[in-house]
Parts: C-alpha cells; sequence; structure tokens
C-alpha cells in the first residue's frame, strides 16, 4: 500500500534551485531547520494528503475521505487554496502544489522554512516525535491488521467513539511531571541502606542525629502521620479515585476501562496522534506569524525579480487578509513579530518606557538597542499563543489593528461587536486561546457512587456546553467505559450533572 | 488504481447517503440550503459529519475580530458556527463550509445527486427562435473579437516562413495581416417554453415553516426547469377561500387567514394558462402547495376541475402536501384517489426540511 501512494520523485531542476537558494539565505540570517523535503504534488494528492493530516499512511477512516471530498469541492468551486503543507518531522517534509506559478512556489519555499524553524526550535514542539512519519504508518498497519481480526465496521464504531474523546488530554502534560517517578533512585548502589530509612517514614526530612528532634520534631510527625492515615482509611471507605483530579482522561481510560487488547492500542494510538498535534493548536498564530515573517524578509529581500513583485504583493496580501469573523492568525502573528522587532529595535520595552507618562514621547520613543532580531528569534522559542499574545499585545497594537471582541446575542441569535476597549479584547483573545476555545473537563471519580460510574467535571469558566453534543459524547464515552457516565456542568447558571446509562440519558439540577 | 482516499471517501459517502451507520446521519451539518446571494449565485452547504464532543454552546460565547464597525454591529450569525480562534486548525486553511455557485452548476449538480432525468419538451418545437453564433472566421473586425490564437499562429507562420523566427527570443509580432476574427451567423433553433404556475395555499394554517418549505422546494423546482427550458415564464398564486394573482415576493410573504377553497386557485390557474400560454406551444407546470385542508364540499368540484381543465394540458401536475399542525391532510387522500389514472399527477409529502430533496425527486424523476 504504502509504495502506491508513495510520491517520492525528484524536484524539478528550477524549484530545486529555488529552494538551495532559501535555504542558504534562511540560514544566513540564523534560521535552524532539519533536512526539509520538498515534493510536488497534483491536486488530487495535495487535497489526499491535507485530509490526512500530512500523513498519507494513516489508518482507514471516513473522516479522512469527508475532509477529502470537502478540499475537493472547495478547490474546484474555487473558495480555497491551499498552496503547501509542512510536516513536523525529522526530516520536514513539505509539499508543494504544481500549479502554482513560479512565484507562489518561491514564496511557499521561503515560508515552509519559517515553519521547519518554528517546529524544530519552539519549546512546545520539543517533545513532539520527529518521527511522526513512521509513526503514523505503524499506526495504520496495526489498525488495519484489527480491521482484518475483528472487521471493519467494528474497528470504525470504535475510532469514532475515541475520536469523539480525542482532545481530552492534558497538551502540558508532556512538559512536567504530575506525578512523582517510581524509578527516580539514582546512584542507589553507592548508598547504603540506612540512608534511605527516612524514605521509609515518609514526610521525615533527612537530618544529622543531633538536629533530629528540630527538624523532625515528633509531635509534627506524629500529627502528619495520622492525618495521613485517616486520610488513607478515608479513601478506603470511598473507594474512590484519581486521587486529584485528571485532565488526561484518555490516559485514564487506557488505565481503567475494560478494554479489549486491540482497543486499548487503537485508543493509545489516538492518544498519541493528539499529543502530537496539539502543539500546532497552541501555537498557530506564532507559526503562521513567524513563517509570514520570514517569507517576506527573504522575498523581498532576495526572492523577487521585478515582473514578480505584483503577483507576490496580490498573494501575500490574500494571505494576511482580515475579516471581521475570525482573527487571521497569519495577519496577527506577522504583525506582531514585526511590531516586536521594532519596538526592541527602539528600546521600546523595560522600566523606563513602560512607566513614561508622556503619551507623545512614548510615541516617538528611540532609544539605538537593535535588539530587535535577537528578540523574536527569542520569543519563537519560549513562546505559545497564549504568553506570546498576553506578553507582547499592546494597546496601540489593538487600535492599529481595528481589533474588536465580539459576544453571543441570544436575543438576536447572532455574534455582535462587543468592545473595542483593549483589556477586554485582550482578556477575550486570551480567553478563545486557551485550551483552543475548548471546555476543560476532568475526571473526577472513576468510582463514583462506589458503582464504578464514571464522573467527569466541566470545569465552568462562562460559556456553557453545547447539550446536545455533550450527550452524545456521553454516549461515546459510555461505549469505552461500559458503566453509567457522568458530566457536571453548569446549565442556565445551576450546576447539574448529565448522565447516560446506556439506555437514556438524564439531566438533574445538582 | 484504487489509493486510500478513495475508500475513505467511498465510506463517507455511504454514511452521507444514510446508506450505512443510520445513527451519524445526524451529524450531517444542515445549513440553510437556500440563500441566494446577488441575483446569479447561491451558496450551498457542503456536506460533512460532524463527530460530537465537549465543546462550549453558543451562550456566553464570543472571540475577537479585526475591521470596521460599532459596537452593537452583528458580525456573524450564531447556530453552529463556531466563534472567534475556536477552531483548532492543525494544519491546513479553515473550514468554510459554504460554496457559492452559479444557477446553472446548482442545477448540474441537483440534477447528478437527484439523477433526475433531463426533460424531453412536448410536441414539435413550434417556436423557433434566431440566435448568433459565433462559429466561422473573418479577415476583418472589430479588436474585442480578434482570434488571439489563430492570429498568434498567422503570425508564427509568417515570421518562420520569412525567417525573421529566432528561438532565443521568440517575440511574435502580429501585423494587420495575420489577424483573424470571430464572425457570426444566424442560426434557428427550435425554442422551448416552459411555464410554471405557483399555487400556495396561505389560509390561517398555513404556518412560517411550511412556507419556507415551499419557498426552498419551488427555488430548486425553478433552478432545475430553468437550466431545461430557455424561456421560463412563472406566475404565482396565492388563496385561502379567494384566490388572487401575485408576483413572486408577495407569494412568499403573504400570510391570509380563513378557510380553504383549492378550487379558487384551479379557476385562476386555468384562467392564466388560457391568458399567458397557450397549451400548443408552451410546457406548462403546475406545482400546488397546501396542507391538505380544504372546504369538504369543494372537493369534488376541485377533482372535475382537475380532471377536466388542468391535467390535460400540463406537462405535469405536482401537489406537495406539507405536514402542518392545523391541518387534516384530507386533500391527498382525494387526489389519491384520481392519480392512478393520469400519469402527469404527481403527489408527494413533505413532512419538514428533509423532505425537500425526496419530493422534488418524486416530482420531477419523470423528465416530463
Amino acid at each position: 500500500m504504502a509504495t502506491s501512494i508513495s510520491t517520492h520523485r525528484q524536484l524539478p531542476a528550477e524549484l530545486r534551485e529555488v529552494q538551495l537558494r532559501t535555504e542558504e539565505y534562511a540560514r544566513s540570517y540564523g534560521l535552524d531547520f532539519y533536512e526539509t523535503i520538498f515534493e510536488v504534488l497534483d491536486l488530487e494528492e495535495l487535497c489526499m494528503f491535507a485530509a490526512y493530516g500530512g500523513f498519507p499512511t494513516r489508518y482507514p477512516h471516513w473522516r479522512f475521505g469527508a475532509e477529502y471530498d470537502e478540499l475537493m469541492k472547495t478547490h474546484m468551486y474555487g473558495l480555497q487554496r491551499i498552496y503547501e503543507m509542512v510536516i513536523n518531522n525529522d526530516p520536514c517534509y513539505a509539499y508543494l502544489l504544481n500549479t502554482n506559478m513560479m512565484i507562489d512556489q518561491k514564496l511557499v519555499i521561503a515560508h515552509v522554512y519559517g515553519h521547519c524553524d518554528f517546529f524544530k526550535n519552539n519549546a512546545f514542539f520539543s517533545h513532539t516525535n520527529r518521527k511522526m512519519l513512521n509513526q503514523m504508518a505503524n499506526h495504520g498497519a496495526r489498525v488495519s491488521r484489527y480491521i482484518d481480526r475483528v472487521g471493519y465496521e467494528q474497528v470504525e464504531q470504535f475510532i469514532d467513539a475515541c475520536l469523539s474523546l480525542e482532545d481530552l488530554i492534558d497538551p502540558h502534560s508532556v512538559h512536567i511531571k504530575r506525578a512523582p517517578d517510581i524509578s527516580a533512585m539514582p546512584h542507589a548502589a553507592l548508598l547504603r541502606d540506612d540512608d534511605f530509612e527516612y524514605l521509609a517514614t515518609e514526610g521525615k526530612f533527612p537530618s544529622k542525629g543531633y538536629m533530629e528532634q528540630f527538624i523532625n520534631p515528633p509531635d509534627v510527625l506524629e500529627r502528619e502521620a495520622k492525618e495521613r492515615k485517616d486520610r488513607e482509611v478515608e479513601r478506603v471507605k470511598k473507594r474512590s479515585f484519581p486521587e486529584q483530579p485528571q485532565r488526561d482522561i484518555l490516559q485514564f481510560l487506557l488505565q481503567h476501562a475494560p478494554l479489549r487488547d486491540w482497543q486499548h492500542d487503537v485508543l493509545s494510538m489516538i492518544r498519541d496522534e493528539a499529543y502530537y498535534f496539539a502543539p500546532q493548536g497552541q501555537t498557530k498564530i506564532m507559526n503562521e506569524g513567524w513563517a509570514s515573517y520570514w517569507h517576506t524578509f527573504l522575498m523581498t529581500r532576495h526572492g523577487l525579480t521585478d515582473a514578480e513583485v505584483i503577483d507576490y504583493a496580490d498573494h501575500h496580501s490574500g494571505t494576511v487578509a482580515m475579516t471581521p469573523q475570525r482573527l487571521n492568525p497569519y495577519k496577527v502573528g506577522i504583525e506582531l513579530f514585526r511590531n516586536i522587532e521594532e519596538r526592541w529595535n527602539n528600546g521600546q520595552f523595560g522600566a523606563d518606557y513602560e512607566n513614561c507618562p508622556d503619551m507623545k514621547e512614548k510615541a516617538r520613543w528611540k532609544r539605538d538597542t537593535g535588539l530587535g532580531r535577537e528578540k523574536i528569534f527569542e520569543v519563537r522559542r519560549v513562546h505559545n499563543d497564549i504568553t506570546f499574545i498576553d506578553e507582547f499585545l499592546t494597546p496601540e497594537f489593538c487600535a492599529q489593528h481595528k481589533m474588536f471582541s465580539f459576544a453571543y446575542n441570544p436575543s438576536a441569535d447572532q455574534y455582535e461587536i462587543a468592545s473595542r476597549e483593549f483589556d477586554q479584547v485582550k482578556a477575550q483573545l486570551l480567553n478563545s486561546l486557551t485550551n483552543h476555545g475548548r471546555p476543560f473537563i476532568y475526571v473526577v471519580d472513576g468510582n463514583f457512587r462506589n458503582r464504578g460510574e464514571l464522573y467527569l467535571q466541566h470545569q465552568f469558566q462562562g460559556v456553557e456546553l453545547k447539550q446536545d453534543y455533550a450527550r452524545d459524547t456521553l454516549i461515546n464515552l459510555q461505549k469505552l467505559w461500559a458503566r453509567p457516565v457522568h458530566i457536571e456542568t453548569m446549565i442556565d447558571d445551576k450546576p447539574s450533572v448529565i448522565s447516560y446509562d446506556g439506555h437514556t440519558h438524564q439531566t438533574k439540577t445538582k | 488504481m484504487t489509493r486510500p482516499i478513495d475508500l475513505d471517501t467511498q465510506r463517507f459517502k455511504e454514511i452521507v447517503r444514510g446508506k450505512v451507520r443510520e445513527g451519524l446521519k445526524k451529524y450531517i451539518t444542515q445549513g440553510e440550503i437556500l440563500g441566494r446571494q446577488g441575483r446569479e449565485v447561491v451558496s450551498i452547504p457542503i456536506p460533512n459529519l460532524d463527530i460530537p464532543r465537549f465543546r462550549h454552546g453558543n451562550k456566553g460565547s464570543g472571540g475577537v475580530g479585526q475591521g470596521e464597525g460599532e459596537a452593537g454591529q452583528p458580525v456573524g450569525k450564531g447556530g453552529d458556527q463556531e466563534g472567534g480562534l475556536a477552531q483548532p486548525g492543525d494544519d491546513v486553511g479553515q473550514h468554510i463550509r459554504e460554496a457559492e455557485l452559479t444557477l446553472d452548476e446548482l442545477a448540474d449538480m441537483l440534477g447528478s445527486e437527484l439523477e433526475l432525468p433531463h426533460i424531453t419538451p412536448k410536441g414539435d418545437s413550434t417556436l423557433k427562435t434566431k440566435k448568433l453564433r459565433y462559429n466561422s472566421i473573418r479577415q476583418t473586425g472589430p479588436k474585442s473579437l480578434r482570434h488571439f490564437k489563430r492570429t498568434y499562429k498567422r503570425a508564427l507562420r509568417r515570421l518562420i516562413a520569412t525567417g525573421g523566427y529566432d528561438p532565443k527570443t521568440p517575440v511574435v509580432i502580429p501585423t494587420h495581416e495575420d489577424e483573424r476574427f470571430r464572425s457570426s451567423s444566424e442560426v434557428v433553433l427550435p425554442h422551448a417554453n416552459a411555464a410554471v404556475v405557483y399555487m400556495m395555499d396561505v389560509s390561517g394554517s398555513m404556518t412560517d415553516d411550511q412556507k419556507q418549505i415551499v419557498r426552498t422546494e419551488s427555488f430548486w423546482i425553478d433552478t432545475w426547469l430553468r437550466s431545461q427550458y430557455d424561456g421560463l415564464q412563472r406566475r404565482y398564486i396565492v388563496h385561502d377561500a379567494v384566490a388572487h394573482e401575485v408576483d413572486e415576493d408577495t407569494f412568499y410573504r403573504t400570510r391570509e387567514s380563513g378557510g380553504t377553497r383549492i378550487s379558487s386557485a384551479y379557476n385562476m390557474a386555468q384562467k392564466i394558462i388560457e391568458r399567458d400560454f397557450p397549451p400548443a406551444d408552451w410546457n406548462i407546470y403546475c406545482f400546488q402547495f397546501s396542507d391538505g385542508d380544504n372546504w369538504g364540499e369543494d372537493n369534488t368540484l376541485c377533482m372535475q376541475k382537475l380532471q377536466n381543465d388542468l391535467i390535460p394540458v400540463c406537462n405535469l401536475f405536482c401537489y406537495g402536501q406539507v405536514e402542518s399542525p392545523y391541518g387534516t391532510g384530507d386533500y391527498l387522500r382525494e387526489l389519491k384517489k384520481i392519480a392512478p389514472r393520469f400519469e402527469n399527477l404527481i403527489l408527494s409529502e413533505i413532512k419538514n426540511r428533509e423532505g425537500i430533496y425526496e419530493s422534488i425527486k418524486t416530482f420531477l424523476g419523470k423528465g416530463k
């Protein structure tokens, strides 16, 4: 199968030359990327690759077909164009559309190098699997095997159920350790057994003998021991788990749901893929902004011939066009990067600038610091969209780009402009970026009512759940958990619980 | 060669058509089928399946946009739209679910989607029209009709013949002698004309929902017939106890109350046909929409009128009954009694919005 869709073809000499030149320039400005392999695809192939999220060897599922169908149609009706796709992988793969004009190809190649640099260097991508192409093919092969074993329909229905829960992961968990590592005991062989005695009695700090009763006062130890015991008794009595609410619901299901072996494997694949794609959602504005910054930079300085300027400008302005309903990540990203560069070039940062009371002086502020380029490289390394906006969005920027927040008006069933005030726009923007604007959901209890029922909690932050979707998601969740499932949320400003027991739904005000 | 994506697409389409996995069908993203923008373009949603997930509802939601406008100005409609940057967007551009199409394209799609047969106009082509067709080439003409390719070829031929062509700098400049122009001639074409008479019951029992269904359905019928005939004339009749001929706009907006006498509409339709559309020259279509409520004693009169005066002159007489909370639906039963005797009398029940497709297929599926 893999060979039939392989597109390993040589890049045309003309494009190859552009690629080498662009790559050299990109490197000379400090961009740092994995080897990047470009391939030229026709429309059908590109749409196919895009439908598969860039990985043509994924497991079979109708949603890829749906995506493909939609992409082909929107393309044919002239609604949208995909010029290119880049895959976060080592080596990076980038796909170009064969009908692009030469100038488009140049622009896209420059754009791709921006993405590749971002993938490699941004902190939020640091834990992604750089051999994902292989991993995805591996997933594909495994799913196909399960299909052979248990049948197409069964696997498909299970995948449908998993996809329904796909985003219930904890995207930050790859960077921090939520639970203590069990095997963390370095140099064990070098130490004597009694050095670890303090580990045996939890809560005791290590101390030299004569300090013992000051560092570990017996009465405190006794109290702590009692508390621990009480908690333990309480826990055993309730028999509920996990101890802390857990956000990675997929992991929880993998550990505790009564899944068959193939189901366990499929769910773990879907979880892996969700984690792989998560950083791309977390850094959409930055990633596109960074790539756009570099394509304009490289093109206007090195790429363009006189004859191409108009087409280039036309294409570029299309990319960064604004629409009222939707913030264009390309536009916000590139402008914000440029804004940062300018501010750090002119010394518009730090206490002196921030505290300057004179707006006129602030607007004219110019110190010859020239730190702009350095700063934006730092920004692309350590930030994600949320911290990026939080840190660098300024009232001036907001006003200059005519940003506004909008809100839903239930009486008119439409979205209306709510405010142009900086604080509100920023708050709304951060709000919609947090968790990609999706609800926060935790597992609170896997043994609810001591009957093995699953109890989830929606952390309410002002926006209610879409109820019909929530109910149907519960159906899918119940398929995996096999016992009744519940979710606590707010309905009409009242804490409520929606339940599904395998046959009927129930909604109760708490 | 079968690619994996073809299998996935195939599977998706089967699901959309409801052939497999019935449970999923409700997630087909529905949208306003009809949203006329400008005169000739409509937007239609592209079907996709949504996977249910825990999502935020509309209430309390919002986002950030860019552009002009005062506070309070609408920026988008509610419904299923996700506000602002809510889309995760993992790789490729945004998801626009609406395509804008011209009416011709739309008719093509409708035709292929519903597998509608093309219509064979009845009778001999009695009406003829003269049309200009650009089907020949001349040496003189206005610049706007210059045939670029031929002109270029002539110029190239001349240059090569005179040895003035240099492949390294392939500059070809046509002279006056090289120029060729498109030229038109008159052709006589048989002309098929169609007339459509829409009748709608606007008595108290028809609600706005039902009218919306009628509106959507008649739009599609229009679109299809228009693609099949050169000239399409439309007439609109609304009736309660009495009938009025109205224009298109009024047809969709009127709301009367009171009783229902369907025969009044039939009289009016007959009058219009006699006045404007001699059946010998015209392909006549009648579409009647009602909730099936009629005054009992009127039914006999209706049946007579229908059998003697209307059905014989029409290509098709279509009756669509929308389900109403108030109507009894008796009229459909009356019609069913005579339906077997007339090939061109077509009945359809439209239960809800989803019923529209089926109904159009029933109406136009005979290729008449």
